[in-house]
């Protein structure tokens, strides 16, 4: 029987109820009293000189109560990179400023350099457009081709740097010598040059932000559309604003979506503060959909040359990889780190693999910034690894399951340190093999393509084979690789009087269900009903700390920070009902509940015990406070390592070049599973993302930096019509040994796993049919697909 | 301005408006129905779905003022009259067809027009009638479960586990 509550158990989300009844609190459902409202005046051109801003043309339009321009932020700091990255030689990475609004030079299409206030919206909108009409922007040559930015720098994004790179990286850079000999010395080489395809994340809540100023105590308040509260109050308090964190609040309410790019501080979240603070009154940005495109920090982007070294049979030898990886206009907050530490570590994959390096050069272009997106960097790492293998395996006329059970991990070799610095703590890579090859009926693939055939269809089936690192850690380690932040998160456990409990924590839920999953640990924790206990989050004023949601990490730092301090509690509470019971807290038994003093009938309920907390009449105080609340901050001493097997079944139209995926198949190795229900629905919609990237989306410039994709009827949304369903198997478990929850990452494997299991099946189709294709790069469209087939 | 009236989830309500006010900012600022969302200001993603005498119709690709007098039902006029979720809401959450929630609004607008006209929809039916929705965060799984389910329909037998 499935278990009905507590960890394990399938719990219907108590949040649905709101978000069902349009009763949530969305950023742009908010009205603060008395609220202005903020449009940006942003750049149509990629590359320019400011020559004028017109905001005199904005003066004495209807409602319109200040303009904002670049200049009136030169004193104050720039929105800095999380993570400082060392080039090979050394060097440190450039980090040119990024200011609050563009001063000097616009750097990309959408670049805001003015901002219009107004009483109302409309008003706003109105004088940000007469701004435009009357600004001077030069318009200069624009950077958007990464191998032309780094072999001619004669034009550049930022003026004050030599040429167009951030860093060039080597991973490991030891390494190098041994890898270049063993592929020289190799049997066989397979080299596939490809590109990682721009995404544009388009969570359906566009980003949007409250500014407030308090003028009789000096405090600030942000709501704004964050993953992470904590990281944007010291970055707009501390590196920008100039603000003492104290004085100032961040909320972020219930969020729509994320995937990565509500993560970051933005520029508009500084403008709104400074704005109500000028004009002492709220201040509110609301993106339109043309905005988010533009703006959003943008994902992946890479160019790779991968080459697979290895036996005649299949038997890995080397991996090397040489990546352009664009960074955009301006280094975002975890710019640097997503195609380094997030991508490079994870160039072993899941492979008994002696020698890899990986080469990451990241350039600046005048395009929008481009940083962590579902799955970040480790979507690059698997795509390269699973398509090059792929290609291998029909250069050789091998089998690709055959090939990978042969280059595996077993289960004997954990903990296993990779040549790219990863030590995984326990997994079992042929079960989820096996299992994806019996849920996806491997065996019955002839017959179905068969059956395809007769309708006039090809049909394919492609393999992926993943691993991937989250719940990024531990801050020792990070620090020494350059994060400039700590990677732990943090928990408050409050146990009130009448023993229902409040928690407090760092993560945020943006639709990860925190607020229905964290109580089922809790509640089994403290044997009382899940509905006793309530999340609280995404409020710097209420949680403790917290560095918030992303990395797949919620649970698995911040779930096991608060499992940490429920323990804490439970350790309390034994101290009190010892006190109570008159026994010695050696003598204090907890289980399912009551606190009992062990060989005797005596004991005390939690509630009992929470209550006595708060009435502590004849508590003896020098042994034993009264209150029953406690904080963990978790570090965790390693990353989680889930891993699993993807199969991808697709029909191909050979007359139109049209990709239907007509089954996908998904055996994941979570660990423990805390609730199936939703971390099914996490692969579900990670795979339709990774599907998404491998048949329909692609932020497009052209040669100008202008965003070709930048409406929903040019970048192509996966939709209900384009997806079947998904057949989702966790049960292949192996729980993570360094957490006590047993738990991994699930809310990015479906995005980390799925597109070269996409693509692979589309190229098994074409080779299958008689077509001698060795590669096409995402998205493949039909126009691509066609051109493959028919030259 | 003009003043415009109209019966909103069985009330009749008036709000002045410009005349480039849409049905979208109408209900949510004239009358602080937030339920209904804006996600893209293009009538693309389906986020504003309301009905309209009875029909679907994307509240963002209308003016308040063109729909004066009509009957219109947004996501607040939804649940049971005991306050109960209605049959569409309730199988939405049975089957988890919502994450971050921003889209649900419309997602079950949308269904529930769609199950008036066809009310028992085949899967293929059930994805060509939400094609005009978008959702980032599930997939679509959960939602076309949630929509047969909703349908009176074995959804679990239906869809992969």
């Amino acid at each position: 029987m499935p278990k009905d509550h507590g960890i394990g158990a399938s719990t219907k989300r108590r949040e649905d109820v709101r978000f069902l009844t349009g009763t949530g609190n969305y950023l742009h459902d908010i009205t603060v009293h008395g609220q202005a409202y903020a449009v940006f005046v942003r750049s149509n051109v990629a590359n320019g000189r400011i020559v004028s801003v017109g905001s005199d043309a904005a003066t004495g339009m209807p409602g319109v109560l200040a303009v904002f321009t670049g200049a009136d932020f030169t004193a104050v700091g720039g929105n800095p990179a999380g993570w400082l990255i060392n080039s090979r030689n050394g060097e440190p990475m450039r980090e040119p400023k990024r200011p609050v609004l563009a001063h000097g030079k616009v750097r990309h299409v959408g670049d805001a350099y003015a901002a219009v206030i107004a009483a109302s919206y409309n008003e706003a909108k109105d004088a940000a457009q007469a701004v435009a009409d009357a600004s001077v922007i030069e318009e200069l040559p624009a950077v958007v081709d990464m191998a032309k930015a780094l072999a001619d720098p004669t034009n550049r994004v930022h003026d004050e740097l030599p040429d167009n790179q951030c860093f060039d990286w080597g991973w490991i850079e030891d390494n190098r010598a041994r890898v270049d000999a063993a592929i020289k010395a190799a049997p066989h080489v397979t080299t596939l040059e490809l590109i990682n395809n721009r995404l544009i994340p388009n969570a359906m809540e566009p980003r949007a932000s409250i500014g407030e100023y308090f003028p009789g105590t000096g405090d600030y308040k942000l709501t704004t559309t964050s993953q992470n509260p904590h990281l944007t109050r010291l970055l707009v308090a501390a590196f920008v604003m100039g603000i003492p964190e104290n004085k100032l609040t961040v909320v972020a309410p219930d969020v729509g979506g994320g995937f990565g790019s509500k993560i970051y501080h933005y520029g508009e979240e500084a403008l709104v503060l400074a704005a109500a603070k000028k004009l002492k009154r709220a201040v509110k940005w609301v993106a339109e959909r043309s905005e988010s495109f533009l703006t959003d920090a943008h994902g992946r982007d890479h160019v790779t040359r991968i080459e697979l070294a290895c036996e005649k049979d299949g038997t890995f030898i080397a991996f090397r990889t040489e990546t352009m990886a664009n960074v955009g206009a301006y280094l975002s907050n975890f710019a640097t780190v997503t195609p380094t530490f997030l991508h490079g570590t994870l160039m072993a994959g899941p492979y008994k693999v002696p020698n890899v390096y990986v080469n990451v050069k990241t350039v600046f272009t005048n395009t929008a910034p481009v940083d962590a997106y579902r799955g970040a960097g480790r979507p690059e790492a698997t795509y390269s690894l699973e398509r090059v293998v792929d290609m291998m395996c029909r250069e050789l006329g091998l089998d690709p399951f055959e090939v990978r059970r042969k280059n595996f991990i077993t289960t004997d070799m954990f903990p296993y340190t990779t040549p790219v610095g990863l030590a995984y703590d326990i997994g079992n890579y042929h079960a989820t093999l096996d299992k994806a090859t019996q849920l996806g009926d491997v065996a019955g693939f002839e017959g179905r393509r068969a059956a395809s055939a007769a309708k006039g269809k090809l049909r394919g089936l492609g393999l992926s084979t993943w691993i991937e690192a989250c719940g990024i850690a531990p801050s020792n380690l990070a620090g020494i690789l350059g994060a400039r932040v700590g990677l732990y998160d943090a928990a408050t456990v409050r146990v009130n009087p009448t023993g229902n409990v409040s928690v407090f924590v760092g993560a945020h839920s943006h639709g990860q269900s925190h607020e229905t999953v964290f109580p089922q640990i809790v509640a089994d924790k403290f044997g009382i009903p899940e509905s006793s206990v309530e999340i609280v989050h995404g409020d710097t004023s209420k949680i403790p700390f917290g560095m918030g949601s992303y990395g797949s990490r919620s649970l698995a730092v911040c779930g096991q920070a608060m499992s940490n301090a429920c323990d804490k509690v439970v350790a309390k509470g034994r101290k009190i009902a010892a006190h109570m019971l008159e026994v010695t807290e050696a003598d204090i038994v907890f289980s399912d509940g009551v606190f009992t003093a062990s060989g005797t009938n005596k004991s005390k309920t939690f509630g009992e015990i929470a209550f006595s907390a708060y009435v502590p009449h004849n508590y003896p105080l020098a042994t034993l406070e009264p209150g029953l609340e406690e904080t963990a901050f978790y570090d965790p001493a390693n990353f989680t390592y889930p891993a699993g097997t993807y199969i991808c079944e697709v029909e191909v139209d050979a007359d139109t070049g049209r990709v239907e995926v007509a089954s996908f198949t998904c055996a994941d190795d979570f660990g423990n599973v805390m609730n199936p229900m939703v971390v099914r629905g996490q692969v579900h919609g990670g795979v339709v993302q990774g599907i998404g990237q491998a048949l329909l989306e692609h932020g497009v410039y052209d040669e100008n930096g202008q965003l070709l994709s930048g409406s929903y009827m040019d970048y192509t949304m996966p939709r209900a019509d384009d997806v079947p369903f998904v057949t989702v198997d966790h049960s292949c478990a192996t729980p993570c040994t360094h957490n006590t929850l047993g738990v991994k990452g699930c809310g990015e494997a479906g995005a980390i796993g799925s597109p070269p299991a996409v693509v692979n099946a589309v190229l098994d189709a074409l080779n299958r049919a008689g077509h001698n294709i060795a590669h096409i790069d995402m998205p493949l469209t039909p126009s691509r697909v066609w051109h493959a087939m028919n030259g | 301005m003009t003043k415009v009236t109209m019966t909103v989830n069985g009330i009749s309500q008036s709000a002045e408006t410009e005349g480039r006010t849409l049905l979208s900012a109408y209900l949510r600022e004239g009358l602080g129905l937030t339920g209904t969302h804006i996600g893209c200001d293009t009538s693309q993603c389906g986020a504003c779905v309301v009905h309209v005498d009875g029909v679907a119709v994307k509240s963002c690709s209308i003016f308040a003022q063109d729909v004066a007098g009509s009957r219109v039902t947004t996501i607040e006029g939804m649940a049971n009259e005991d306050g109960s979720l209605g049959v569409v809401q309730q199988a939405f959450q049975d089957h988890h067809g919502l994450q971050c929630g921003f889209c649900t609004a419309g997602m079950v607008m949308t269904t529930s027009a769609l199950l008036k006209g066809n009310p028992r929809p085949t899967e293929q039916e059930v994805r060509h009638g939400l094609e005009g929705n978008i959702c980032r965060c599930t997939g679509y799984h959960n939602i076309v479960k949630a929509v047969l389910a909703a349908s009176g329909q074995d959804a679990v037998a239906m869809a992969a586990e």
